[in-house]
């Protein structure tokens, strides 16, 4: 079972969080110019690594907030959890 | 006598040739199923399947072998039709008992909506010529008399789609018989061999570097499932992909009883009983992503309790083992054949958590694609680029969870 630190709750089990996949995708601006190509990048493409990934999780049954984590997908050790709008701890904060 | 201890090899472990005709990476049912319709129907006997593991240790080997055919649209309906034909003449075709059994496979449907999906369905498939009917529930308790048909339950089961022609085959047997037959023609199956980059020259693809040494050649058929993200990111483009953990598991082993395939979407459990006399139980996808062909503890927890929901009967008996495999989904839950931005570069990926059903037929139309580099008529609806065009094909209510 996964442990998982809430940026706002603190540690609580798996099984209050869902898992809302890869983060840090922007809607791209003036999305009227995009070309079919471009869009089926924005929405459909996926990093998909096999080692850390960066990725946002929900605290449904909790604060109910969205947040980040930096997750291996191999261990699936989590290595850190931060807020929405922010860059893990080994970047820097946003 | 030798007390079975002096069978010969059923298939070379040959070293890698420096060049091949055609390399194939993966030696799951799909790459090796390729391999042997290439050179059966096609002619090509210069291939090579590189596996980084061992043969059918991947998805292959960790599958709960459900066979069906009832999907909903068209262009899968004939897919999965397509391979359904083959399983029906594969035993024999391969000359290797690959014990499929046509024991028939029940969709249960728990709420209205469930059954008028399953209404439309089933007369879908029956317009495509796919055999299937929707049964009541006291139909069902008179086919499986331990299943629980109380209406006053929390999910209770209002009825099912039944293809009688669905079931289960060895997943094993079906990895072996296809690497005997495909070794036969001449094919090189190379085990403990990773595929580490996909080399390119001017766009076109030349070869791979493998664990084993550089390896050349002009075509390559990617069949690689959980991890066809990481092919793609060595060869330079993306797929809409997300590789995540599912898992099964077995009980003990007890007497016969219950001779059918039952698989419920809503309630997230399926379940058969094979030969050994083990309780076959598949569970869903873990939510996040993962490689670590393992599942959740919560994602047994979640399954076993539909299972003794349906089957209170199996409430006492004890799991024996769990396992998990990593599956390659889609967003439009249907898999991903075909060409890709390299030339002379095929994929054949994204079956998610129901592609061993497809086995022979995915081998049939990817062999086709590979061998004269343009799709199948089969396959030519699954390429990458309908992900551009936006001709998505939404199999999420006959997929899904389901297998
Ligand atoms: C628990 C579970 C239950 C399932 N139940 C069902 C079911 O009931 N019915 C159904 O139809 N489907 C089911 N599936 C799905 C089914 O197992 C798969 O869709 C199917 O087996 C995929 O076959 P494959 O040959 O493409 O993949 P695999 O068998 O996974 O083969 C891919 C191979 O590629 C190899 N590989 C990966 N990377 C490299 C590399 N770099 N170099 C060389 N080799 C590499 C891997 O080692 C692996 O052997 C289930 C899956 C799981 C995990
Ligand atoms: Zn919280």
């Amino acid at each position: 079972m996964l442990l998982i630190e809430c940026p706002w709750c603190g540690k609580r089990d798996e099984s209050e969080f869902s898992y809302a996949g890869e983060a840090h995708i922007a809607r791209p601006l003036e999305t009227e110019k995009l070309s079919d190509i471009e869009w089926a990048d924005y929405l459909f493409m996926r990093k998909n690594p096999k080692g850390l990934h960066r990725e946002q999780w929900l605290h449904t049954a909790g604060c109910r907030r969205y947040f980040n984590a930096e997750r291996d997908t191999v261990s699936y050790q989590i290595k850190s959890t931060y807020k929405i709008g922010e860059l893990p701890s080994s970047e820097g904060k946003a | 006598m030798s007390y079975h201890q002096n069978w010969s090899a059923a298939w070379r472990s040959p070293e890698p040739k420096q060049q091949y005709d055609a390399i194939i990476v993966g030696g799951g049912g799909h790459g090796l199923a390729t391999a042997y319709y290439m050179a059966k129907e096609h002619g090509m006997k210069n291939i090579a399947v590189l596996e980084k593991g061992w043969i059918g240790g991947g998805n292959t080997g960790r599958n709960t072998t459900i066979v069906r055919s009832n999907y909903l649209w068209d262009e899968s309906a004939h897919l999965y039709e397509k391979s359904m034909k083959l399983w029906e003449g594969l035993s024999q075709d391969l000359n290797y008992n690959v014990m499929f059994s046509q024991r028939g496979v029940y969709n249960l449907g728990h709420t209205l909506q469930d059954m008028r999906d399953i209404q439309r369905r089933v007369n879908a498939n029956r317009l495509n010529g796919i055999d299937g009917h929707v049964v009541s529930p006291q139909e069902i308790k008179a086919a499986i008399p331990h299943i629980n048909i109380d209406q006053g339950c929390r999910y209770p089961i209002l009825g099912a789609s039944f293809q009688p022609r669905g079931g289960v085959a060895r997943h094993d047997a079906v990895a072996w018989g296809f690497a005997r037959g495909a070794d036969k023609y001449g094919v090189d199956i190379i085990q403990n061999c990773e595929v580490t980059s996909i080399l390119q020259e001017n766009g076109a693809v030349t070869g791979v570097e493998t664990t084993r040494g550089k390896i050349l050649s002009p075509k390559v058929g990617v069949v690689v499932a959980g991890h066809c993200s990481v092919l793609a990111d060595m060869a330079g483009f993306r797929m809409p992909i997300e590789s995540h953990p599912l898992q099964a598991l077995v009980s003990e082993p007890i007497k016969p009883i219950l001779d059918t395939v039952v698989m419920s979407n809503a309630v997230h459990g399926y379940v058969s009983q094979s030969d050994k006399g083990d309780l076959v139980i598949g569970a869903g996808i873990d939510s996040y992503t993962g490689y670590g062909q393992r599942g959740s503890f919560s994602g047994i927890e979640h399954t076993v309790s539909a299972i003794v929901e349906l089957f209170p009967i199996f409430s006492r008996v004890r799991m024996n083992r769990q396992w998990g495999g990593i599956v390659d989904t889609t967003p439009d839950a249907c898999p991903i054949i075909g060409n890709t931005p390299v030339k002379g570069l095929y994929f054949n990926c994204g079956w998610g958590t129901g592609g061993f059903k497809a086995t022979p037929g995915s081998g049939w139309v990817f062999a086709h694609n590979v061998a004269t580099g343009e799709p199948h008529e089969l396959n030519r609806a699954f390429a990458l680029d309908r992900f551009v065009s936006g001709l998505l094909i939404d199999e999420h209510g006959a997929a899904g969870v389901a297998h």
